[in-house]
């Protein structure tokens, strides 16, 4: 890799974006505030492009090739959401100006609760979160306020699957519950016999994904429902795999209480290299109460003959959580997913369901046989495989991820599930060809074939891209986490 | 077919076929029949040139920035965007691309992340900064729950002069971990009192949290502040505008131990709310108890420079419920719109727009100030002030935007002390054209009177 930082590319006095001059007074500079110096770096707007776009160059993303990995649901992200999200209207209005000034905001805002409610049998919606972790804290701050309100104060316990994202476990702490773990059945279901055994009057809830990490729907999904309910607990989703589920069955008629959904997954907007993303979280009327102020509200006010419709914020909600972001949630980010819904519709949403869990299903059959494959049974939206097989043969699962790099794919998610042994999370999405995935399914069995054959090829990989495997522990050890000089 | 799907009828024929089966509907058996396929009430769906149009009718029901002078910031704030920024984070390499998990193809990624920790230590003369918080309101929580892992204490005392949201989020973030949050009023100049914040700190407090400008607007010393955090062990939390350090003393040579704030200012549009940034930054001795994503530099199996993310262990996917923070992602496409952003102002550039901010904003206020019924409140400030209306700050906005014009924030429900008052707003957006025209109608409203 040659590209040099910004630091090494400035050079004293120069200078990227000129600014217009003064055109009122100066005013005297408060000596004792000022800063004797800014030690930022110095370039010209070319450099700083040719810099950026040298860097892009380096990465690979969506719009340059296929990226399966599990749990993210990498689909292609509409060029049209890029252009709506960036009208004047939407991208320059500030968000304490008057609601008379951003009805069509609001509208948006209030539309897209109602179809996020429609699509999860859930109808009370909150936008705020910014991020699936997000939505996971605003999930479970409500389900430790909807106990507290009803003064069940000895609920201190939140289950987790040992299959769950690290996140839910790290959720239930932060909101002050300690964590029981409840283990997976040989089909790859919750081992409901456990549940059971684990239920009981000092659970708050239980935190499950469904379908779950291993790409597959929970068997027993309404006999665990009933567990929990029974034992006064709620059920919390982990919505990261609603993908699996749109217009096919609703979480709310499977029992859940709180969801969060992840518009970058399943709505279409993009991952961003890591955010922003969005994690809207919809309850049952039930936990409605207890949503982030404000939500997005209608009202129809009669004017004489005619009846106006108005939309406004709704700050009422005296036993909400309180507010979780400093504003109402990554509005720009909710332009993009509505307009991925009126653009779909319900029909449009099935089809991005069967069409997943249809490519999913396929790639399980093609590589069956080439990788060990931990729960033999049909599964949702994606598929998991072990690499077990080849780590017999001294080539592990990061090998076989770094060598799909030099075959031109973005790896797997690899070592999750935790329960797999060298796990492969094999997620394509609904928007890739069959010439793409028969691609990837050439690519995984050469590589299954060089595991045997060549093995120093895939340990030794990649090869070809602009860096090789990175000194990790170095990194860790003396940690170098901004340019010196 | 919609939905943006490839695969054509005989394509899905044809892998039905592989798997030995005849319909789609096959695959969703393992579903409790009397659950499957819901009917989903939604609107039909639309074409790209139909999708298009009703989005551009939604839009055109708003006032936006570029056709009306705005004077509003409290936490969103209306600064020049150049046009280089939108050009790189419009890249798909950038902005299709997941969090960067696999070093060797995410080398863009990473290294812009590293820019961005370096300049935001420089900005705020920090040792170490993360990829990004959420925004700044998250921030601010994440840091009270850190200062309190760091200490081993849970009470906080808050600055009444922390933006008012941002002290809610804090409360909502802790709500489950029994923290005690005591509030800090302001003297009369605007600043921390000092006293009562000496009264209030004490050995069970894990920080001191202020903002930098303060909500009001107010610049004041952070030195006696963290003097008085320290004599009892506690941390001092600053959360800033980064545009003001362009200009201003950093917090960290002020004794600052964390710095957060709203990275939105550096490169995003206010965009009715969010996406914005959270920066995040704090000494070099707490860094194992920093939340969320970090890129550190390192070389590869051939000795050239690269970079990872690194020190993983304090995060979720590895310690689950030990974590430092349930935070998974950052926000990382609006931190490298603030990395182009500080990129092409770079020193020269950051402190001119600081100084037209400061420039603009206190002729304004002392244009308004002289305006007969209008009276400016506190003391030193950088770009955002509070006046005290002749009439209802709601009537003064009201008739502002008859005029096209985007007023104040009005005080009244965060500051009921402050309610006839406003707090202005004034960046290099807006011109001598535009403060005159504001300056005009307030007038009008104070003749009115």
């Amino acid at each position: 890799m040659t590209e040099p930082l910004l630091f090494e590319l400035s050079s004293p006095g120069r200078v990227g974006c000129r600014l217009p001059e003064l055109d009122v007074p100066e005013t005297a500079l408060p000596e004792k505030y000022l800063r004797p110096e800014l030690p930022l770096p110095e370039l010209s707007e070319r450099e700083v492009v040719q810099h950026f776009t040298r860097l892009s160059q380096l990465n690979f993303s969506i719009d340059t090739g296929f990226y399966p990995l599990g749990s993210c649901t990498m689909k292609y992200n509409p060029k049209l959401h890029e252009e709506v999200a960036r009208l004047p209207g939407f991208a320059r209005i500030h968000p304490w100006q008057s609601e008379s000034t951003v009805q069509g905001a609001l509208q948006l805002m209030y539309e897209l609760q109602e179809y996020l409610a429609e699509i999860t049998g859930l109808p009370g919606v909150s936008l705020q979160p910014v991020a699936g972790a997000h939505g996971e804290l605003t999930g479970m701050l409500i389900v430790r306020a909807y106990h507290q309100e009803r003064g069940d104060e000895g609920r201190t316990v939140v289950l987790v699957p040992d299959s769950a994202h690290g996140t839910n476990p790290a959720t239930a702490a932060m909101c002050g519950y300690k964590v029981a773990t409840v283990p997976s059945d040989p089909r790859g279901n919750m081992d409901v016999r456990e549940l059971e055994r684990l239920t009981d009057e000092t659970v708050a809830g239980l935190m499950l994904t469904n379908p779950n990490t291993l790409g597959l729907f929970e068997e027993h999904i309404l006999q665990v429902a009933e567990i929990v309910h029974e034992a006064g607990g709620l059920i919390y989703c982990d919505g990261a795999n609603v993908n699996a589920l749109l217009g096919i069955a609703s979480p709310g008629e499977l029992g859940t209480d709180v969801l969060h959904l992840n518009l970058h997954k399943t709505f279409s907007t993009p991952h961003g290299g890591g955010g922003p993303g969005a994690g809207a979280t919809v309850v049952t009327e039930e936990l409605t109460p207890f949503l982030p102020t404000p939500a997005a509200a209608r009202r129809e006010e009669r004017e004489s003959t005619a009846a106006a419709t108005e939309y406004y914020l709704d700050y009422e909600r005296p036993q909400s959580i309180g507010p979780v972001s400093g504003f109402y949630g990554n509005f720009g980010v909710m332009v993009k997913a509505y307009a991925y819904l009126r653009s779909l519709g319900e029909c449009g949403l099935r089809e991005v369901s069967e069409n997943a869990v249809l490519n999913a299903n396929y790639l399980l059959e093609q590589l069956r046989g080439y990788y060990h494959l931990p729960y033999d049974r049909l599964c949702l939206h994606e598929c998991v495989f072990s690499g077990k097989a080849q780590a017999n043969l001294g080539v592990h699962t990061v090998d076989i991820a770094k060598r799909l790099i030099d075959l031109g794919f973005h790896p797997p998610t690899v070592y999750f599930p935790l329960i797999v042994d060298e796990a492969l999370m094999i997620e394509p999405t609904e928007t890739e060809s069959l010439e793409t995935l028969d691609a990837f399914v050439s690519a995984m069995r050469q590589i299954a074939q060089e595991a045997e054959s060549e093995p120093e090829l895939l340990r030794d990989a990649a090869r070809t891209t602009p860096v090789t495997r990175l000194d990790e522990a170095a990194a860790a050890r003396k940690p170098n986490l901004r340019w010196q000089g | 077919m919609s939905s943006y799907i490839p695969n054509t009828d005989a394509d899905r024929r044809k892998m039905l076929e592989a798997l030995g089966l005849d319909s789609l509907q096959e695959l969703f058996e393992v579903i409790p029949p009397e659950k499957r396929y819901p009917h989903l009430d939604l609107p039909p769906p639309l074409s790209e040139m139909e999708v298009k149009k009703l989005l551009r009718g939604l839009a055109e029901k708003n006032a936006d920035l570029d056709h009306h002078p705005c004077f509003l910031g409290a936490g969103a704030y209306h600064h020049f965007v150049p046009a280089v920024v939108d050009h790189i984070i419009s890249r798909g390499e950038f902005y299709t691309a997941y969090t960067p998990y696999q070093p060797e193809v995410s080398q863009g990624t990473l290294t812009t992340i590293y820019e961005f920790q370096t300049m935001v230590c420089q900005l705020a003369g920090m040792d170490v900064a993360n990829a990004s918080m959420y925004d700044g309101a998250t921030g601010v929580a994440e840091a009270g729950l850190m200062a309190a892992r760091v200490t081993r204490r849970d009470g906080l005392v808050v600055a009444s002069t922390l933006h008012p949201r941002y002290r809610e989020v804090l409360r909502t973030y802790t709500q489950g971990m029994g923290m005690d949050i005591q509030e800090v009023g302001y003297g009369e100049d605007g600043g921390v009192d000092l006293r009562q914040a000496d009264q209030l700190l004490g050995t069970g407090t894990a920080a001191l949290m202020v903002q930098y400008p303060n909500f009001l607007g107010g610049l004041e010393d952070l030195q006696p502040l963290s003097e008085l955090a320290h004599g009892v062990g506690a941390l001092l939390v600053v959360c800033v505008d980064p545009i003001a350090l362009g200009l201003f003393r950093a917090p960290g040579e002020q004794g600052a131990d964390i710095v957060v704030g709203e990275g939105q200012s550096l490169g995003s549009p206010p965009s009715y709310g969010g996406p914005y940034v959270g920066l995040f930054a704090c000494r070099q001795k707490y860094l194992r108890q920093i939340p969320g994503r970090l890129v550190g530099m390192t070389t590869d199996a051939d000795g050239r420079r690269g970079f990872v993310l690194t020190l993983q262990p304090r995060e979720q996917h590895i310690r689950r419920e030990k974590a430092t923070s349930n935070i998974c992602t950052n926000e990382a496409l609006v931190a490298l719109a603030a990395a182009t952003y500080l990129a092409i102002m770079g020193k020269h550039g950051l402190r001119q727009v600081a100084e037209l901010c400061y420039h603009k904003a206190h002729h304004a206020a002392s244009e308004i100030d002289a305006l007969p019924g209008y009276e400016r409140l506190f003391g030193q400030f950088f770009k955002e002030f509070v006046i005290r209306t002749p009439v209802s700050p709601a009537t003064v906005n009201a008739f502002l935007m008859e005029r096209g014009i985007i007023g104040g924030y009005g005080l009244e429900r965060d500051y009921p002390q402050l309610g006839d008052c406003l707090l202005l707003c004034v960046t290099e957006m807006n011109t001598k054209e535009e403060i005159d025209s504001l300056l005009e109608a307030l007038r009008e409203i104070g003749d009115a009177r």
